[in-house]
């Protein structure tokens, strides 16, 4: 069995924030690390191995050169094989061209029976890019899956979470899963799988590797166009109340009118 | 490719150097430089007060031809009867962007044994409701949902489609975007039409930090999802006259290679707390069960449901299907109240979604205050019964 999983890099706190003087990105502590709910699908690709040892875990990620740390981290808990992929033309992909790379990455890896992916990435947020890489991959797939069986060789029986609750499908494989924390704490490095990674060349892989034209990728093969970026409107001024009960409770209330709530 | 800088307009000021989250900019004598460091994620764009850089065109390649693309489409979301909330809350959006362009706001609608349920649509405003009633919709599946909805696009050729950002739309409409090679806008909180008569959707990013402005201007249908309560629904003071369409549809579109085993509802005292509008949650502060009892009378008086934090659940003062955090339910009312909650981060990135956030807790200090627009520092057990009071009293009931 061969299992891909898409991991990508983000800014490790979602504190970024916009000076309302210059209307500049502040830049405090931009260390970048692996998208949180990464280390999920990454974890639920290695139980599947843990079981079936004939299980191969191949890491992926498309970013800048320094997006190899995450695939350093991927083989350090026990991936086997990792790719970066990397060039001037992926710069300003939407989730389109991201899907379309990524795509173009796995079909070189193929047969690829299963893909993770996680759930959304915490800067983007908008978990479109596991439907998007399995539609053009014509594969089906699974999203917000909480836990997943194998049914027999060829199909997973997955559990994925609704609004309203669960729901249970068979899903026959090859396919795409995108996945919750539910699926298992993520495990620690390994001593050995450390060792490992230090030696193990990463290979990185441009458009010509891909075998896809440069206007096809990065902003160029975008559909969307991210035309401005600012601060949110700043939430009113927090009020604080302490004092008499019966005073506070009554500016509750009114406050509460003023902003429209419902049932009120 | 980079964003390319007038040197014209360029005053070598320096202010993009600091704009930028790589360190990709320099300044020359003459001009900004930037170099193959760049991300192209457009922050320069904003920072210069000159208007000298500006984005290198996304990919244009659209051999169709854009006017032939006309109406807004809402995709409107059936479950188990009814139709979601969210739904009207686009067609009043819709309504608004149809107006704004002078075309026709449409609805389409899946699912199964879906009995006059378009005829509310047509409160909305929507001229035209495509349904699609089918035994293999009667499940949600993103195949066939995906297939559906990607064949009434190619029929009808919608230039704007707007879908709910639940978990089936959150799910399924990347399908639809990627079957249409077209873009798709997450989690819309404002949609416009601009100068140019495109689509002009405003979304958060970076965990709500940062606010981005979108377009998808080559590309048709330009597609949205908004998440629900994000907008309000308003219903017209009377119908429109329209009509309904029963599209026939080849039965390809119908097979889907995943089989539903099995679907269900979340059910126990927090079954509802994702939906409604009005969330109280209590924590350890309530100390005993039968306090919740309290929180109870005033989520009902609101309309709301109880909400918990894992204190609470923990100490077997609430049910787990109550939680709200990192490891239970998330939600985005208009009205959060917390209640003797401390406001733990777990706790925190499960309700900050919320339009409104209110605590109570006798501790000044207590973190939950952080996060909230109005902070009430008293004794729960005084301050709870006392708002009930006052509500009663406003309302004129008895005492
Ligand atoms: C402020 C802002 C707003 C944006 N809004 C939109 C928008 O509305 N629509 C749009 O199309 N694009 C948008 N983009 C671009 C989008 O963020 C990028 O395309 C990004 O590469 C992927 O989207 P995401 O971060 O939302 O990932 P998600 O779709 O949330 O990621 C889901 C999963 O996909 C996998 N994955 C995602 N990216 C990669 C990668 N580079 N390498 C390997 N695996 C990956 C991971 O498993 C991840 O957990 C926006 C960008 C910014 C900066
Ligand atoms: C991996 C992990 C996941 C977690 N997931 C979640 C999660 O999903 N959801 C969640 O909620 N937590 C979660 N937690 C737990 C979280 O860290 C906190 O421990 C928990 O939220 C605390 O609950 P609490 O605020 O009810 O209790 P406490 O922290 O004990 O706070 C009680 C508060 O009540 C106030 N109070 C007491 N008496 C009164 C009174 N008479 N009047 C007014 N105020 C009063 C106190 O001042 C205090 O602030 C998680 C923790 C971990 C490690």
């Amino acid at each position: 069995m061969h299992i891909v999983v898409c991991l990508k890099q983000v800014p490790e706190s979602q504190n970024v924030r916009i000076d309302p003087k210059t209307n500049t990105l502040i830049r405090q502590g931009v260390a970048s690390v692996l998208n949180p709910f990464d280390y999920f699908a990454l974890e639920a690709a290695l139980t599947i191995k843990d079981e079936r040892l004939d299980t191969k875990v191949t890491a992926i990620t498309m970013g800048p050169p320094q997006a190899k740390e995450v695939l350093m981290d991927a083989l350090s808990r026990g991936a086997d094989d990792a790719i970066l992929i990397s060039h001037r033309a992926f710069a300003g992909a939407d989730t389109w061209a991201t899907s379309f790379t990524l795509a173009a990455a796995i079909r070189r890896l193929e047969p690829v029976d299963l893909i993770v992916c996680g759930k959304q990435a915490i800067d983007g947020d908008t978990a479109q890019v596991g439907p998007e890489l399995a539609t053009i991959l014509n594969r089906p797939y699974a999203t917000y899956v909480k836990s997943f069986e194998f049914v027999d060789d060829s199909h997973l029986k997955i559990t994925r979470q609704t609004d309203e609750g669960v729901a249970v499908w068979r899903l026959p494989l090859p396919a795409l899963v995108t996945v919750l924390k539910d699926v298992g704490e993520p495990r620690p490095r390994s001593y050995r799988a450390t060792l490992r990674a230090r030696r193990y060349e990463i290979p990185v892989w441009g458009p010509e590797e891909l075998g896809v034209d440069e206007d096809s990728v990065g902003l160029k093969g975008s559909y969307t166009q991210v035309v401005r970026i600012f601060s949110p409107e700043r939430k009113k001024d927090r009020i604080m109340l302490r004092g008499s009960v019966e005073e506070m409770v009554d500016e509750l209330y009114y406050w509460l009118k003023e902003q429209r709530v419902p049932g009120l | 490719m980079k964003p390319l800088v007038d040197k014209e307009l360029c005053v070598a000021c320096g202010e993009c150097i600091d704009a930028c989250p790589v360190g990709a900019i320099s300044v020359g004598d003459e001009c900004a430089e930037i170099s193959d460091e760049c991300t192209l994620c457009g922050m320069c764009v904003d920072a210069c007060q000159y208007g000298a850089i500006s984005m290198p065109d996304v990919g244009t390649g659209a051999d169709e031809d854009l006017s032939r693309y006309k109406g807004v489409w809402v995709f409107v979301e059936w479950r188990h009867g009814t139709v979601h909330r969210v739904s009207y809350e686009l067609l009043t959006v819709g309504r608004k962007l149809a107006e704004k362009k002078g075309t026709d706001l449409c609805a389409v609608i899946q699912g199964h044994k879906l009995d006059g349920v378009e005829k509310d649509l047509f409160r909305y405003g929507a001229k035209t409701v495509y349904v699609v009633d089918h035994p293999s919709l009667a499940h949600f599946t993103d195949e066939i949902y995906g297939n559906v909805l990607v064949e009434l696009v190619r029929r009808y050729r919608p230039e704007i489609l707007l879908a709910g950002g639940t978990s089936t739309g959150r799910s399924f409409i990347p399908r639809v975007a990627a079957m249409l090679q077209t873009g798709l806008t997450a989690d819309c909180t404002e949609l416009d039409i601009n100068d140019e008569g495109l689509l002009l959707q405003t979304r958060p990013a970076f965990g709500g930090n940062i606010m981005a402005s979108i377009l998808c201007p080559y590309r048709r249908p330009q597609i949205a999802t908004v998440r629900p309560k994000v907008l309000r629904a308003e219903p017209l003071d009377m119908p429109v006259d329209g009509q309904v369409v029963r599209p026939d549809l080849p039965g390809a579109c119908f097979v889907s290679r995943v089989e539903v085993l099995e679907e269900q509802v979340l059910e126990g005292p927090g079954a509802n707390i994702a939906e409604a509008d009005v969330v109280v949650s209590g924590g350890r502060g309530l100390q005993r069960k039968e306090n919740f009892a309290m929180l109870e009378e005033l989520a009902s008086l609101l309309n709301g449901a109880v909400g918990a934090s894992r204190g609470a659940v923990e100490a077997g003062l609430a049910d787990p299907s109550q939680q709200v955090g990192q490891t239970g339910r998330t939600v985005a009312p208009v009205l959060y109240m917390a209640v003797g909650i401390s406001g733990a981060v777990q706790h925190v990135v499960g309700m900050q979604g919320s339009k409104v956030i209110v605590a109570v807790n006798r501790d000044p200090e207590a973190p939950i205050f952080d996060v909230c627009h109005f902070g009430v520092v008293a004794d729960l057990f005084e301050f709870v019964p006392a708002f009930i009071r006052k509500i009663r009293k406003e309302r004129g009931e008895e005492v």
